[in-house]
């Protein structure tokens, strides 16, 4: 997007560009910063070793992200695990699960975009299977998640790492590795952002009145 | 988007955003189970006016894909007797709780009139009208194209690409041809460059205003334009030479001289550039618009056109139903 | 003894102001001479513009056989108030206008009713069918003395029918309005052949199927010396080659619709049937060679073609609805808001396509009930008194007329007729038709 017009209007006065944020930004900053760069990166590590205690190594591990955010951050951890397990390649790891059309609120929103959903070479049939996202809110997605996953095959087990636990669950849901518990009130908006996609790393609390992303 | 009744109501963004969800769609339908939950509770309805074993089945297998429930509702011959009106029929449906309609008709127009007419508010989706349109088809189309010309091993499915660069070569019947006419407007949409070519007697007055090239000599055009994709349309024997004194006389003076000169036979195969491709919407009057040696060439990807249709329906289906509805313009 | 009108303060023609005196069903006195006007039920006529009262040469007024959509009746209420006192019936009823019983019982009914004049149009062919030359000596014969033929809805496109029916008619100094479509080049036509048809995939009806015909019963018109009316003139082609024939001498006369001189083929993308007429819409350079065929005088007649039709036969797709429009209660409004709002002609012009020429080429400018006569002391008090600046939107629902196919719903006009005088005797007041009336007070 632009930030003005192409082409100066007839008869404006000409002077230098107004000051205005730099061009890439998707969206405009505000509101109080509550996971940095370098915090969601050692959440990230601790997840990572997490996963791998847990699961006795990262045998027959498959970390699923679910689009748009959840993707980069399954492929940041796998590139951690990788990097604990040297025989483990990274890139096997990881997948894609979009759970747009297992979704139950279709019918109450603007059209959505369909994501992609890639499985690595192996499947999941009975592999432990790690769905990664961003935020974990009312835990629908991640119902429509488990769905999606039970027509792709039948994993050994299931488990939810989130960057941000932000609370408010409407289904008996909870994740198995949480980057950061956030309290928060139903007004506020938790917005996450990565660096594969908004060129930072940052996770941001806004104030009440702005719309959900 | 609310209806879907021509291809010219698709701008070059949501023409991508059609196909990029039917390649969501596609993948899911290589998978052991190909029924997704989305549409659960929805009603789509058939509503056939025309024969098209083909395109219903399409339509019912998109939405069952979709776990909407589908009502098949076949109205042949009744279209324009006075027996049942299409907007009697539309009603009744619309009663039944159907929240799409998927309708073919031979009248130009009648899915534009249910749409508009004031006599239902479900979603309409057009089938196939008259001489006018048939916009999944064209969808399916570009699909198909932009899978085999627009991919490569970074995007196998070329999300989010047009058909910028493509050159697509229809020939045929266009003047009776709904599937020309959509096509002519969404592959222009998508950014490619579209040559038609067929007998003047087979050119619509007034289509020079198309956004198209229009030629009369395949030969030439082929040797001109180097298509990377030649659509052949299906073309009625009846029309060819006299089929009777109340059919008066034909648009071409024999179906020997139309393949003779609109035919993609071996010999035209062959002056194809490596990377091109053929098709044809189906059904194929093998001998006379195809020899067979075209239709079963490698290059001819008439089957995977077939099978996108139900990925494209699938999403079509998807962008009309799964979200809020809107309300009544 | 009927009642005295004075009309205050009108302008006949749209020229100075003036007071007219009805009496007796004729203008008794203009100017002055209506001051003393004792008795006299006052009209208050102050801006409003006096034209003799309107006629048409081409209505479809459905009875006998389809009372559904119009009956004679019905039709000469809207007739009146669309400003007409005198309406030719066109004879595709069932059964067909092609004997004189037909179209006996259609001029009785027309005095039964008393709206307005009815002159029943006697078919060119035996049940319209293109073959055999009707009864014209009979229906001509007849109480209903027929002077206008026409098969109007089907095309004569025999060329030697049209020949003995152009000549046959010389006895009788009667017309053939001819509905130039070559039948063969329309076969399945829906709309106007050209860029909008080629888009949205309806049959197209070529302008040469229409002009191929004037041309050819133009020239036959010459070669037997006889009188030749072309009924809807819808292409630029067709008025180009009227204005030759006329150049040549050759006695032909031309019809306007309304509608082609409003509405395009544009209109055929909503494909709403409302928009379905035959001859079809055309583009806009059509329109514009119509508006100007009008104003020079090339074309000579304001024809309405009203052609009514229940609303089944338009709620539907396009390829299953009638053709036609309703068009009497619209006429002048279009007219007034396409050729006089945009200077192109005067009220003189008006009366001259809308009454004068109308009433002269279908011979009834004379005889016991002439109509198209000048507003001049002593002629019969057929008056349409016109609002020539008040604006009013079409709204079907209002309409008159049994059907409210009208293609102007919603749309607003510029000038309406306020009152409508058969022979002395108001049919319309006030804009609103005067229902109190006995029938027979026209007689």
């Amino acid at each position: 997007m632009s930030s003005g017009p192409a082409v100066p209007f007839s008869g404006a006065p000409s002077s230098p560009e107004p000051p205005g944020p730099p061009a890439g930004r998707t969206a405009p900053i505000g509101g109080a910063e509550v996971l940095t760069a370098p915090e969601i990166t050692r959440a990230l590590t601790r997840i990572a070793h997490e996963v791998l205690e847990r699961n006795k190594g990262g045998q027959q591990l498959v970390l699923l992200g679910i689009p748009t955010r959840g993707l980069p951050l399954a492929r940041r951890l796998a590139r951690k695990i990788a990097e604990v397990e040297p025989d483990l390649d990274a890139d096997a790891l990881v997948g894609s699960l979009d759970v747009t059309m297992y979704r139950d609120d279709l019918h109450r929103q603007p059209t959505r975009t369909l994501g992609s959903t890639d499985l690595p070479p192996g499947g999941v049939d009975d592999q432990v299977v790690v769905l990664v996202d961003d935020v974990l809110f009312s835990g629908r997605t991640i119902r429509a998640a488990l769905d999606a996953l039970n027509d792709l095959g039948r994993p050994r087990a299931v488990q939810l790492a989130v960057l941000v636990d932000r609370g408010h669950r409407e289904l008996p849901i909870r994740a198995d590795f949480v980057g950061k518990n956030l309290p928060t009130s139903l007004a506020e908006r938790v917005q996450v952002r990565v660096a594969e996609i908004d060129e930072v790393d940052s996770v941001r609390i806004d104030g009440a009145g702005l719309a959900e992303d | 988007m609310r209806h879907l009744l021509s291809a010219a109501d698709l701008d070059r963004a949501q023409a991508v955003e059609v196909l990029d969800a039917a390649a969501r769609m596609a993948a899911t339908q290589s998978r052991e189970i190909k029924k997704l939950p989305t549409l659960r509770g929805r009603t789509v309805v058939n509503l056939f006016f025309e024969d098209s074993t083909r395109t219903r089945i399409s339509f019912e297998t998109a939405a069952k894909r979709l776990s909407a429930d589908v009502i098949n509702f076949s109205a042949k011959g009744s279209s324009l007797s006075k027996g049942e009106s299409l907007k009697d029929t539309a009603q009744t449906l619309q009663a039944m709780g159907a929240d799409a309609v998927v309708v073919r008709h031979p009248a130009s127009g009648a899915p534009h009139r249910l749409a508009h007419a004031g006599w239902v508010g479900t979603s309409v989706v057009n089938a196939g009208d008259g001489t006018h349109q048939h916009p999944t088809q064209a969808l399916l189309d570009a699909f198909t194209i932009r899978r085999h010309l627009k991919a490569d091993t970074a995007h196998p499915e070329a999300i989010g690409n047009d058909l910028d660069g493509v050159t697509v070569v229809i020939v045929g019947d266009v003047l009776h041809s709904r599937v020309a006419r959509s096509n002519v407007q969404l592959l222009h949409t998508l950014g490619a460059r579209v040559v038609i070519v067929a007998p003047p007697t087979l050119v619509p007055v007034g289509a020079h205003t198309w956004p198209c090239e229009i030629a009369y000599d395949l030969d030439q055009a082929l040797v001109d334009h180097q298509p990377d994709a030649v659509m052949m349309l299906r073309v009625q024997r009846e029309r060819m030479g006299s089929g009777g004194a109340s059919a008066g006389p034909g648009f071409f003076p024999s179906p020997l001289e139309y393949t003779r000169s609109y035919g993609l036979d071996a010999r035209r195969l062959r002056m194809l550039s490596e990377r091109a491709i053929v098709l044809h919407p189906g059904p194929m009057n093998r001998g006379l618009e195809i020899s067979a040696e075209a239709a079963d060439s490698p290059r001819a990807v008439i089957l995977e056109q077939v099978a996108n249709g139900v990925a494209v329906r699938m999403a079509v289906l998807y962008l009309l139903l799964a979200k809020e509805r809107e309300t009544l313009a | 003894m009927t009642t005295r009108y004075l009309l205050q303060g009108v302008r006949p023609y749209g020229e100075d102001a003036t007071d007219v005196l009805v009496e007796e069903g004729r203008i008794a006195a203009l100017g002055a001479g209506a001051r003393d006007a004792r008795d006299a039920q006052v009209v208050d006529g102050a801006g409003l513009v006096a034209l003799p009262g309107l006629v048409d040469l081409h209505a479809h007024l459905r009875e006998p056989g389809r009372e559904d959509a119009e009956t004679v009746l019905s039709g000469t209420r809207a007739a009146a108030l669309g400003g007409f006192t005198s309406v030719h019936a066109m004879a595709n009823t069932s059964p067909v206008a092609d004997t004189a019983g037909v179209v006996e019982q259609v001029w009785r009914l027309g005095r039964d009713a008393g709206w307005a004049d009815v002159h029943p149009v006697g078919a060119v062919s035996h049940g319209l069918a293109g073959t055999q030359l009707a009864e014209l000596g009979a229906m001509a014969a007849s109480a209903a003395r027929v002077r206008v033929f026409s098969d109007d809805g089907m095309c004569v496109h025999d060329p030697v029918l049209m020949r003995r029916a152009l000549e046959y008619v010389k006895t009788v100094d009667g017309v053939i309005a001819q509905h130039a479509q070559e039948p063969r080049l329309t076969q399945g036509s829906q709309m106007h052949e050209g860029v909008v048809s080629a888009e949205v995939g309806l049959a197209g009806w070529p302008a040469v199927a229409e002009e191929a015909i004037v041309a050819r019963d133009v020239l036959l018109a010459e070669h037997v010396g006889s009188r030749l009316h072309v009924l809807h003139l819808s292409t630029a082609g067709s008025v180009e080659i009227v204005r030759w024939a006329k150049e040549r001498g050759i006695d032909v006369t031309a019809e306007a619709t309304p509608h082609h001189l409003i509405l395009t083929d544009e209109l055929a993308r909503t494909y709403d049937p409302i928009f379905k007429v035959n001859p079809p819409l055309r583009t806009q350079a059509d329109v514009e060679a119509l508006r100007a065929g009008l104003a020079d005088g090339t074309i000579d007649t304001v024809g309405t073609d009203h052609a009514p039709h229940p609303r089944e036969d338009k709620d539907c797709e396009w390829a299953a609805a009638a053709f036609g429009m309703t068009g009497l209660e619209t006429a002048l409004g279009i007219i007034s808001t396409v050729m006089v709002r945009s200077g192109r002609m005067t009220w003189r012009d008006v009366a001259r396509v809308m009454s004068q020429a109308p009433a002269r080429i279908a011979r009834i400018d004379a005889g016991d009930r002439p109509q198209g006569r000048p507003l001049e002391v002593g002629e019969p008090a057929n008056i349409t008194l016109v609002a020539p600046d008040e604006a009013w939107v079409v709204e079907p629902a209002h309409m008159v007329s049994s059907s409210t196919n009208t293609p102007y719903g919603g749309h607003e006009l510029v000038g309406r007729v306020r009152a409508t005088f058969l022979r002395g005797r108001p049919t319309v007041l006030d804009g609103r038709l005067v229902e109190a009336t006995p029938a027979g007070a026209a007689r």
